[in-house]
């Protein structure tokens, strides 16, 4: 059985099965799209249909970094509590920091606020990356940590309390930071903007850079990349870097939609961000995956769980929903990649 | 000569939709002697194996056990009627012992759950009819890969084969493991189990078969007992025409490419694998290293290429040290390694032939922030038709490729990268010999054009083809150096395996 799937020359019948096995994530959407139309008239509405996009979009800014770690062959279970503390540490800084010695409270600006904030998440994501690049440690119990550790800190500057007023003021000059999370342009919501141009950047990383064929290269077997010259610790530093940094965007932009910034927001959301990459077609083990299914496994997550809501199924059956499509995916993931591929 | 025979391909075939893996081969396996399969690769050897043992059945054709007809559902069923395989990777779970191993699947069961005493009786058993030491409660891993070997055995052997198959058992053993298991394959054919044997290593296979079949693309070309063949006759009927690996090309040497300085590179334990050694390689000059297992050749050749880090000497390319180098910089400054071990350290599994093929040299097709598709396209090809690797293109997958192919795609990315100097670890390892021709014909190609190669190999005539210089290595010195005139005696006994020769 294992030899057929290598075998170039097939019947037509059998490519018909594979493009819907290759597709599957794309018809998931097409599929659930076109069920919750005919359940409920007002899903497939623009204004809902973006209202779903805006709600996809931290997941999606979450995956993406999540896809990259995957495609490294690690997993970064942190994301989470990056983007909690990420939150905190802008809803701090939107508070004003206070400088004792010189007596002063400083409002930095809301695009300071941001890159500072992105800085902080990268920062911790880089712990991550050198744990498991330079030490060894395993990424599932590396990210394990640094999730508790993030978490714990974010709950520590805040005392377990939520920061409310993020929306700055006229006098200090750090107005706008709502921006992120309410303003469109022509119609459509910045997050949702954020996020495509997230996903068009990791999408010309990976399919069109160096760095993005030294990632394929590692994630598919870090042996023989390093052996071809690839610099495999500072690829890996780099994904849990990147990925820590997205998940501090993914903060920023649900503290925005919120207005409010707490230290247990985005609690498991990391399996979440997981369960996209995993729907997306990605494997597990590393060096398959695309930042398209990625977007349409986000999207199938988003989408299916609105729908549910918009027709008013229980919050508890979304959760079986979501598990019970997320088995499905991986099950097809098997079914891709068990049995062809492997010859020796 | 005219033993019963046991079991019989009668005109069988396989397909795998257009491809004709197998076209109507007949094949007989006689009562209590070695018949050995000699092909390329891609001949089709594996599928017949896979057949006779059940994995896999036939399109057409029959299988004919004691002179029945019979069909095989799966390879339990086979292994039932004493047919078991052993496959060139081995099926051994290393974390647990030899005796949860060889009873693994069919424990013995006692009235409290399983009878591992009965199971440690049953494996000293095996033990000591394979003459060996080993004790049942030893986990695998702590095995040498011989004895993992045996471990194999002695499981097939529990379930009383009778025919075994064995599908390149020797590719990962040393010259006194093989001689210990064609000890025990005698000891077993004594005992009138049949063994069915497949080997890319020639000579080794003659020395122990009583008959041999020869198959190309899935044809039987030849079949014939040992009395009436030799090895010039296996490889004519393997490739069809003269063979030759080749010869010193008359390249012109050039200044010294690469020079080792007395390089010592330790193991896990502290211990030096590789003792103050010294080498230096000319442009356009090519070297072999032969010698054993452990004698530190792969030590010698990673830590020369950044994978392992020495603990004393220099490393000299073209008049600059390099020792202080990551390994990409080393290939930047152009020196190349061609691991051992290809599908462990030489292929991205997940990749295309092309994505492999271009994997080194990356920088030599970015633009900017972007790889040039169209650049990448040109360099694709030309490796192709460079190292003629046999593929439908740069996207195929790389698992669709042949062993053989697969190696060509491994030098052909270490090529690409332009070196001054590249390092080969045992390039014909598991590939048949028309690839291993290529492969040398390839390497003689770049020494012509001032390339300087070293490689090297645990089978003495390929040293005897295009080397201009024999090193033999022994515990992690150079015990001899010889040029291309030596014979083969002196360099095995130079390597300390003169007994087992």
């Amino acid at each position: 059985m294992s030899a057929t799937t290598t075998n170039p020359a097939k019947p037509r019948s059998l490519n018909i099965g594979r493009l819907l096995l290759e597709g599957r994530a794309f018809f998931a959407l097409i599929a659930i799209i076109a069920v919750f139309s005919v359940l409920s008239p007002n899903y497939f509405t623009l204004s809902n249909l973006l209202i779903m996009s805006s709600q996809v979009a931290i997941f999606g800014i979450l995956s993406i970094g999540m896809l990259l770690v995957i495609l490294n062959g690690g997993i970064d279970l942190s994301v989470g509590s990056i983007l909690a503390l990420s939150g905190v540490v802008a809803g701090a800084m939107m508070q004003g920091v206070e400088i004792d010695a010189m007596g002063v409270i400083l409002y930095p600006p809301v695009w300071a606020v941001v890159v500072l904030t992105v800085c902080v998440g990268a920062a911790v994501g880089a712990v991550n990356g050198v744990l498991v690049a330079i030490f060894k440690v395993p990424p599932f119990v590396a990210t394990l940590g640094v999730m508790y550790v993030a978490r714990g800190i974010a709950l520590l500057m805040t005392n377990g309390l939520t920061y409310n007023n993020l929306r700055g003021s006229e006098a200090l000059g750090n107005t706008g930071f709502n921006w992120l999370g309410f303003y469109r342009i022509g119609g459509v919501p910045i997050s949702v903007i954020v996020l495509a141009v997230v996903a068009i950047a990791a999408g010309l990383m990976l399919s069109r850079s160096a760095f993005g064929r030294w990632l394929y290269a590692s994630g598919g077997n870090e042996r023989a990349a390093e052996l071809s010259g690839v610099p495999v610790k500072r690829v890996k530093i780099t994904v849990y870097a990147v990925s820590g940094a997205l998940a501090a965007v993914a903060g920023l932009v649900l503290a925005s939609q919120l207005t409010s910034a707490g230290p247990t927001a985005g609690n498991a959301y990391e399996l979440t961000a997981i369960a996209a990459v995993v729907i997306g077609g990605a494997a597990l083990t590393g060096g398959r995956g695309t930042v398209r299914g990625t977007m349409l496994g986000a999207f199938v997550i988003g989408f299916l769980s609105a729908g549910l809501v918009i027709i008013g199924v229980s919050s508890y059956w979304q959760t079986v929903f979501t598990g019970a499509v997320i088995v499905l995916a991986v099950l097809m993931n098997s079914l891709q990649y068990g049995s062809g591929a492997r010859k020796t | 000569m005219s033993a019963q025979v046991v079991l019989a391909a009668r005109n069988v075939a396989k397909s795998y939709g257009q491809v004709h893996a197998l076209k109507g081969v007949n094949f007989d396996i006689h009562r209590g002697q070695v018949t050995t399969l000699f092909g390329e690769n891609g001949a089709g050897k594996s599928t017949l194996m896979k057949i006779l043992s059940g994995v896999i059945q036939p399109t057409s054709g029959q299988i004919v056990l004691d002179g029945q007809p019979v069909a095989f559902g799966n390879a339990n069923d086979a292994r039932d009627r004493g047919i078991s395989i052993i496959h060139q990777e081995l099926s051994l779970a290393p974390n647990l012992s030899v005796r949860d191993n060889i009873f693994m699947g069919r424990e013995i069961m006692g009235p409290l759950g399983v009878d591992y005493a009965e199971e440690e009786r049953q494996t000293r058993a095996l033990m000591e009819e394979l003459e060996e030491q080993i004790d049942p409660a030893t986990p695998v891993e702590d095995l040498r890969l011989g004895q993992q070997q045996i471990v194999e055995i002695a499981r097939a052997l529990s379930v009383d084969s009778r025919i075994l198959i064995m599908d390149e058992p020797t590719s990962a053993l040393s010259a006194s493991e093989v001689e210990v298991l064609f000890k025990v394959i005698r000891d077993l054919t004594a005992r009138g189990v049949s063994i069915v044997y497949i080997s890319h290593h020639l000579e080794e296979a003659l020395t122990i078969t009583d008959h041999a079949v020869v198959l190309r693309d899935g044809v039987m070309t030849a079949y014939a007992p040992r009395a009436e063949i030799d090895l010039e006759w296996i490889v004519r009927n393997m490739v069809g025409e003269n063979y030759d690996l080749g010869s010193p090309p008359d390249s012109a040497k050039g200044d010294v490419a690469l020079s080792i300085r007395d390089l010592s590179v330790p193991d896990a334990t502290g211990q030096d694998l590789v003792r103050g050694l010294n080498l230096d390689v000319r442009a356009g000059e090519i070297v072999c290293i032969y010698g054993l297992m452990g004698a530190g050749r792969t030590e010698l050749l990673e830590t020369v290429a950044g994978r392992l880090r020495a603990t004393g000497g220099q490393i000299v390319l073209e008049g600059h040290e390099i020792s202080h180098l990551s390994i990409g910089q080393r290939i930047a400054r152009g020196l190349a390694l061609v691991p051992e071990d290809r599908q462990r350290d030489g292929l991205v599994q997940t990749m295309s032939v092309g994505q492999n093929l271009s994997l080194a040299s990356i920088a030599r097709f970015t633009r900017g922030l972007f790889t040039s598709t169209r650049a990448e396209r040109d360099l694709v090809d030309d490796s192709i038709r460079r190292v003629t690797v046999k593929t439908s293109g740069g996207g195929a997958p790389i698992g669709s490729l042949s062993g053989g192919n697969q190696q060509k795609v491994v030098i052909g990315k270490m090529l690409a990268t332009n070196p001054r100097a590249i390092l080969l670890d045992e390039p014909s390892r598991g590939i048949d010999i028309g690839a291993k021709a290529e492969v040398f014909r390839l390497l003689a190609e770049g020494a012509k054009n001032g390339l300087a190669v070293v490689y090297s190999t645990s089978e003495v005539s390929e040293c005897l083809s295009i080397a201009h210089r024999i090193i033999v290595m022994h515990k992690g010195r150079i015990t001899a150096e010889f040029d291309s005139t030596v014979s083969k005696d002196r360099i095995m006994a130079a390597s300390g395996e003169s007994q087992a020769a």
